[in-house]
């Protein structure tokens, strides 16, 4: 039989590196497919493009399925999420003006996000004026991670400073000509900050919440509906390929994939930062970071429904959305933890019992009971100690809503 | 020609499709028409006088700047993407396929829009045909170079005349089922690789 042909959105982002990979090793064609690749130049177009049909699946960032059910964007259409693209792999970057400030301040210089953000948070307040710091979109896990990390900082992050929309390619310019003064973005777009625009990484993702969700493949859900095999051939795909990814021995094969000019057309020594967790955060100071990038461990592909009400509760926190049972229950109905389940039962994987877990109750690793022996899963921490627990989504809500 | 009264809003990098869009708009009777080329003026300009109608490139990295604008300063309230009305759905292929994107204002009616966009679809395809032939006379003259240096090699090497020189390459071409300015490009290199 001749391969189904598939097309697939991208942005040039390190945690394209499983659909990539999916292509490049063959774990696509494994499964019959035929993945072509488009890199696309916004997330607004993977967005329009993915909602008309151009694109049959493409790399999304977590919280834009939840957008696009809940009618927050133009083209209003369900869509879903039946697996994730790994864990972390975000940092925040600010300018060298910024961090000389956050020195003054008592930043220790390494990257906790706690000490980072009352650095941070004197400086905003002695500013003369008003900080302005870049995500990549509105409805981004960096949008709501950095608005996470500086509302847990006393930064009220609608007031004190400015954010502003900008694509992960324009950021690290815009921070060297002090368009912004920060910017929050998937790698390699952090390491590139530091290696042009004298940047300064000051914390990441994983330390902001430990082991969480970033991207995700999305699709339209009547498109999965139609096509259940595809669906389940794309799962598999990409699960191997984060198998693969995540084998030490395949890092600088993986990175220098990733570095061609169809992908992210940057130094394989830069790539492979994230992919080992040994960044550069400044001036050649090299600093290990534990889980920086998963792309497999830790069940880090499962799309758990209680990472889609977290986003959810974000949505709802910054006044894109109003908190009703309707909205979580259309927001938990985009991860799709049963087609996962589905299309890797057969490969005899370790599969999650449960649809959702609770967050931030992990200070280290810890076994977690599956279908078929236990996984190991890493810590889940939130950097202030608050803990997420889906079954208390609104005393969740209602706390965050006292916080800022 | 009747006149329209829309501000219409053009944000293209490339100033020449820009300003193809631009006359169009005019031709056609618009006479608020304004373009802009950076997209760090687009806050400023739609904050101090919004536009009803927002023409923009698909392949603008800013678009996801561009929404962000509209819903920080309101100035487009509740901006649409054009081709999102789905009940128009040969129009938005034809938008997407042409590379259009355009954000209107709520509440305007939709034949008022249809037109501009209309007219913006067949600039951009007209600007991209042009672009494409431009590309391909740039090519065959870059074709032609290379044949006619292959020519010359052969004319002195082989003390040919032009036209047997040309009909060497050409019917070698023919025989080895390739086109003539590959087998002069070989030519051309195998002497580069060769020569002194």
């Amino acid at each position: 039989m001749s391969p189904t042909p598939i097309t697939a959105g991208f942005l040039p982002l390190l945690d394209s590196i499983l659909l990539v990979l999916a292509r490049e090793k063959g774990f696509a064609a494994d499964e019959g497919l035929d993945l072509h690749l488009v890199r696309e130049t916004s997330w607004a177009n993977i967005r329009d493009r993915s909602a008309l049909g151009h694109f049959d699946i493409a790399q999304m960032l977590a919280p834009m399925p939840l957008a696009a059910s809940l009618g927050l964007t133009p083209l209003g259409t369900e869509m879903i999420a039946p697996i994730v693209c790994g864990l972390g792999n975000n940092a925040i970057t600010v300018s060298a003006a910024v961090w000389d400030g956050m020195v003054t301040a008592g930043a220790p210089g390494d990257l906790a996000a706690a000490p980072a953000g009352r650095a941070l948070a004197e400086v905003v307040a002695t500013s003369r004026r008003k900080l302005r710091f870049g995500v990549v979109h509105q409805t981004s896990s960096h949008n709501y991670e950095l608005r996470y990390w500086l509302a847990a900082s006393g930064i009220r992050p609608d007031r004190d400073v400015e954010i502003v929309v900008l694509p992960p390619p324009l950021l690290p310019e815009a921070l060297g000509s002090g368009g912004i003064d920060g910017y929050c973005v998937g790698e390699p777009w952090n390491s590139i900050g530091v290696a042009t625009q004298k940047g300064r990484i000051v914390t990441a993702k994983t330390l902001i919440w430990q082991s969480s969700p970033d991207k995700v493949i999305g699709m339209r859900a009547s498109w999965a509906a139609d096509h259940p095999d595809i669906v389940a051939a794309v799962i598999r795909a990409v699960y191997r390929a984060g198998q693969w990814c995540a084998e030490p021995d395949n890092l600088d094969e993986a990175a220098r994939i990733m570095s061609g000019p169809a992908y992210l057309n940057t130094p394989p020594d830069i790539v492979a930062r994230s992919l080992t967790g040994w960044l550069d955060i400044g001036n050649g100071q090299r600093t290990n970071v534990p889980g920086f990038y998963i792309p497999h461990s830790s069940a880090a592909n499962f799309p758990w429904k209680s990472h889609a009400l977290w986003y959810y509760s974000q949505m709802v926190r910054w006044g894109e959305l109003s908190a009703t049972p309707q909205h979580a229950a259309i927001a938990a109905a985009c991860f799709r933890p049963d087609l996962y389940r589905a299309a890797l039962a057969p490969l005899g994987v370790a599969l999650p019992i449960a649809d959702g877990k609770t967050d931030g109750t992990h200070a280290q690793s810890h076994t977690m009971a599956t279908s078929s022996g236990s996984v190991l899963m890493g810590p889940d921490l939130f950097f202030d100690g608050v803990t997420f627990d889906p079954e208390q989504l609104d005393a969740y809500i209602e706390s965050q809503r006292q916080q800022s | 020609m009747p006149h329209s009264d829309l501000s219409i809003l053009i944000v293209d990098e490339n100033r020449i499709r820009a300003s193809i869009i631009e006359d169009g708009l005019r031709e056609a009777g618009h006479r608020r028409v304004a373009s802009i080329h950076d997209v760090n003026e687009v806050g400023r300009t739609i904050a101090a006088n919004p536009p009803d109608v927002i023409v923009i490139d698909l392949e603008n990295p800013n678009r996801d700047t561009l929404e962000h604008f509209f819903s920080l300063t309101r100035a487009v309230q509740r901006p649409i993407a054009m081709f999102v009305d789905r009940s128009d759905g040969a129009m938005i292929e034809k938008a997407v396929e042409a590379g259009v994107s355009a954000y209107v204002v709520d509440g305007l009616r939709k034949e008022r829009v249809k037109a501009i966009l209309d007219m913006a679809i067949s600039r951009f395809n007209a600007f991209a045909k042009l672009t494409r032939e431009l590309e391909q006379a740039r090519s065959e003259l870059e074709d032609r170079k290379v044949i006619d240096q292959a020519k010359g090699m052969l004319m002195k090497s082989r003390n040919l005349s032009e036209a047997d020189a040309y009909a060497l390459l050409r019917t070698t071409a023919m025989n080895q089922n390739r086109r003539m300015v590959e087998i002069a490009q070989s030519l051309v290199t195998a002497a580069a690789l060769l020569g002194p």
